[in-house]
């Protein structure tokens, strides 16, 4: 075949490809926008269900994913900034770094089941924390802590390494080193991991099935100890096991969950895009 | 006490970098308020020589360094914390790196994590620093603005105060007019000549000439082993060794 | 004097946490494999593994209950390799195109529509593969039901690509440039550099790409079990309804008794599944590694 034609053809081939990997994000938008937009109202967003749950609104599910999420965030934060911390400023490449780097990468790749699985067995069971906010926050925390890890990484290695040598140069330990002349540099960098872990917590399912969600309740949770209903789980409930709800409140509970998560990540974009912009050095 | 016979005193110091070895058996003094200048080709280890004085040669990782370094008798591997010697024995890098902070927050960074607090005492030692530097006059009325916004050459006399603010007793110079232009460094040559009355100095170069215009005494490394050490005058007009006059007249490096 | 001696002990603090929370990454790997096994290893008593692994029914709570999981382990294999059919080649074309071919300011664009796409909660992936896609499957093929494997594995596909194109964008990207300058130089075109010299080059690191993908489809739960029909029986084609190990713990787990045989066989189950996904991973990080060298 003549190269030209052949090329031409291939590049059609891949520009096909290319819009069927992004054109789906599109289509779902649209198509949950079309049909949930007309669901969505004050009264959706802020008030009970009723009605065995065919009636008002997805306040507690809304509430709940956000208590899950703070939770899972000031527990995954400072632990994965901190060893982020460690594997890029104190360890050398030796095997306990690679251990740590490994368990990091397996810790990715556990499926999202398996850490519901983990939080029953550790949170729920062990410490007989049962089933609450606190033993779904501290699943999901760790769900997303590679997450947190990984960018963290990334962050405090883009920071040129004669920050630090002009630091320690100075007379300032290394603790005060990382404090003053990395990590503000690398704040961006983990902000945009932050609320990528964030997105993560919000959208999933399977880690808050046995360790926090609730089917129905009737009242707000009142500590960390209660159980609590969450937007994803709600969504999987009333799709899949409530008959007879009308379908723009199905539709309109996607649109929140979708439009909570989204944001969130084009917040993370967002900021990543600005500091690259910014940067100095 | 031991009264202390020189600033530093080198006693066997080997550095190796794995199994590399970059500097082989060192023994020499640095006298106080002297510019001992050290001059060699490149990979002569001379910049390593100067990484050692300040311990800045820990932060590579596969580092080994034997033997003995004492500053006013003190051995600064087991008789002072480091941070405490980086303060003494402050260091001026090839490149200028400022940090990414304001003029005045790069000379007080020092202070500030000493623990420093009282504005007076900043206000007073950017401004006693910049004058050693000779910088004063032309920042005085910007010091909040980004370092980075200054001239490579005023920012390396930014180095330089940084340093000073700290009231040092040694400053190290690691071939700090590499990259500037001719009246820059001039210019840095200069308050070198002035800073000699309160400090010891000692200049890494590879600019032969400038070990010549500054050096009160002058090193010779070669592949990580010191070939000679004698006043600069001597050293350039009688050298011992044919592979220092070689060095000099240009033959190679 | 005193706040110096404070300092160095806050330190000396912050220098063991840090050291720590390295620790934790590992511990918690540790913790989840320990807590698997706490739960599930007492299924073992009472049945061989073998009948566990390659045990043909799955009737958790008949009497006698049986716990063979190959129906679900056929049903996530089978579910696995529709989806890896799918966004494997669409996957690896769209990183070629992406790196490579696209226009420089399409790129950003298409990459940040990637990302949103892996953004998307799995569970509104499993909405609308279930109510868009699962009825449209039915009326194509004159089906009894639209929930089939076949309708997992689209559904899956597009949770695998952004993973996919991610990494293998990563892997062409990191291909040196005088590559393809020798390559266009000696005549070839943009097409043949892609494909001879510069999708070459990259193997390692799409390979690594594809196992990740691959990776996240077995472990996916929510959507695969909305859309898939949920029968635990041995699958004989893609248009019958399946079920896989994932879907089998999360829709099983809330009616189990805790402590119970049942429960047990849930949890030997995500055994079975974390041993999948550790392997996959690290061969896929090998994969990385070379790719980077």
């Amino acid at each position: 075949m003549n190269p030209r034609l052949a090329q031409k053809i291939a590049h059609a081939v891949m520009l096909t490809a290319t819009l069927l990997v992004v054109l789906p994000v599109l289509v779902i938008l649209v198509i949950i926008v079309a049909k949930g937009a007309s669901a969505i109202s004050w009264d959706f967003l802020f008030s009970m269900p009723r009605d065995g749950m065919t009636a008002g609104g997805i306040f507690p599910a809304i509430l709940g994913t956000l208590y899950l999420v703070l939770g899972a965030i000031l527990f995954a934060v400072p632990l994965g900034v901190l060893a982020a911390v460690y594997l890029v400023e104190y360890s050398s490449d030796n095997w306990f770094s690679r251990l740590v780097k490994l368990s990091i990468v397996n810790l990715a790749g556990v499926p999202s089941v398996v850490y519901g699985l983990f939080g029953l067995g550790i949170f729920v069971t062990f410490f007989r924390f049962g089933a609450s906010i606190l033993s779904g926050s501290l699943t999901l925390g760790i769900m997303i802590l590679p997450v947190i890890i990984t960018s963290a990484r990334e962050a405090l290695e883009s920071v040129p390494r004669h920050f630090r040598v002009v630091s320690l140069s100075l007379g300032a330990s290394r603790w005060q080193t990382i404090r003053h002349s990395v990590l503000p540099h690398a704040l961006p960098g983990i902000l945009t991991g932050m609320i990528l872990g964030l997105g993560r917590a919000a959208g999933e399912t399977a880690p808050i099935l046995f360790t926090v969600a609730a089917f129905y309740l009737p009242r707000l949770p009142h500590s960390v100890f209660d159980q609590t209903m969450a937007l994803p789980y709600h969504l999987y409930v009333i799709s899949t096991q409530v008959p007879g709800i009308a379908e723009n409140v199905r539709y309109g509970t996607a649109l929140v969950l979708l439009s909570l998560v989204l944001l969130l990540n084009l917040a993370a974009i967002l900021v990543r895009s600005r500091f690259r912009g910014k940067k100095k050095w | 006490m031991v009264k202390p016979t020189a600033k530093f005193s080198i006693r066997g110091l080997s550095v190796h970098y794995g199994r590399h070895c970059v500097l082989r058996d060192l023994n020499l003094d640095i006298q106080a308020n002297e510019i001992f200048t050290v001059i060699g080709p490149a990979n002569s280890g001379k910049s390593t020589f100067l990484n050692c004085l300040n311990r800045l040669v820990d932060l590579v990782s596969a580092s080994r360094c034997s033997g003995e370094i004492r500053l006013d008798g003190i051995d600064i591997r087991g008789g002072m914390e480091v941070e405490a010697l980086r303060r003494k024995v402050g260091i001026v890098f090839a490149l200028p790196l400022p940090l990414p902070l304001s003029i005045y927050e790069n000379i007080v960074y020092g202070m500030r994590m000493q623990g420093i607090r009282d504005a007076t005492l900043l206000d007073e030692a950017v401004e006693r620093s910049l004058r050693e530097s000779y910088l004063w006059e032309e920042v005085k009325d910007r010091l909040r603005t980004a370092a980075m916004n200054l001239s490579g050459g005023q920012q390396q006399r930014l180095c330089m105060a940084r340093i000073l603010a700290g009231r040092p007793d040694v400053l190290l110079f690691d071939e700090p007019t590499s990259g500037l232009d001719p009246i820059s460094t001039a210019k840095i040559e200069e308050t070198m000549m002035v800073l000699k009355e309160k400090y010891t100095i000692v200049l890494v170069t590879n600019n032969v000439a400038q070990a010549a215009r500054v050096g009160d005494r002058t090193a010779f490394f070669l592949m990580g082993e010191m070939v000679e050490l004698s006043d600069t005058s001597k050293l350039f007009t009688a050298p011992a060794d044919s592979r220092t006059s070689d060095y000099i007249t240009g033959k190679f490096g | 004097m005193k706040s110096i001696r404070f300092r160095k002990l806050k330190e000396w603090g912050i220098e063991k946490a840090i050291l720590l929370s390295g620790i934790f990454s590992v511990v918690f790997v540790v913790l989840i494999f320990l807590f698997l096994l706490r739960e599930g290893f007492s299924l073992f008593r009472g049945e061989s593994i073998v009948d566990f692994i390659f045990g043909k029914s799955w009737y958790p709570i008949s009497s006698p209950p049986r716990f063979g999981i190959l129906p679900l382990i056929l049903g996530s294999l089978l579910v696995t390799l529709g989806a890896a059919a799918i966004s494997v080649p669409i996957g690896i074309a769209a990183a070629l195109y992406i790196s490579e071919i696209a226009p420089r300011r399409l790129k950003e664009p298409l990459k940040a529509g990637i990302e949103l796409l892996a953004a998307i909660p799995s569970v509104v992936i499993g909405f609308i593969g279930m109510i868009t896609l699962g009825p449209w499957i039915k009326s194509a093929f004159h089906l009894p039901t639209g929930l089939t494997a076949l309708t997992g594995s689209v559904t899956l596909a597009f949770m695998a690509m952004p993973t996919i194109v991610s990494i293998a964008e990563d892997a062409i990207t990191a291909v040196p440039r005088q590559y393809r300058e020798a390559a266009i130089a000696m005549g070839a075109t943009q097409w043949q550099t892609t494909w001879r010299i510069v999708a070459r080059a990259a193997r390692p690191g799409m390979v690594a790409a594809v196992m990740l993908g691959i990776g996240r489809v077995i472990g996916e739960t929510m959507a695969v079990m909305m859309v898939t029909g949920n029968a635990a029986v041995i699958p004989r084609s893609f248009l019958q309804p399946v079920r896989t190990l994932t879907a089998t713990i999360a829709a099983e787990m809330g009616e189990s008794v805790q402590g119970g045989p049942h429960y047990a066989a849930l949890f030997a189950i995500g055994i079975v599944l974390f041993i999948i996904t550790f392997l996959i991973n690290g061969v896929a990080d090998l994969y990385l590694h070379r790719s980077r060298q």
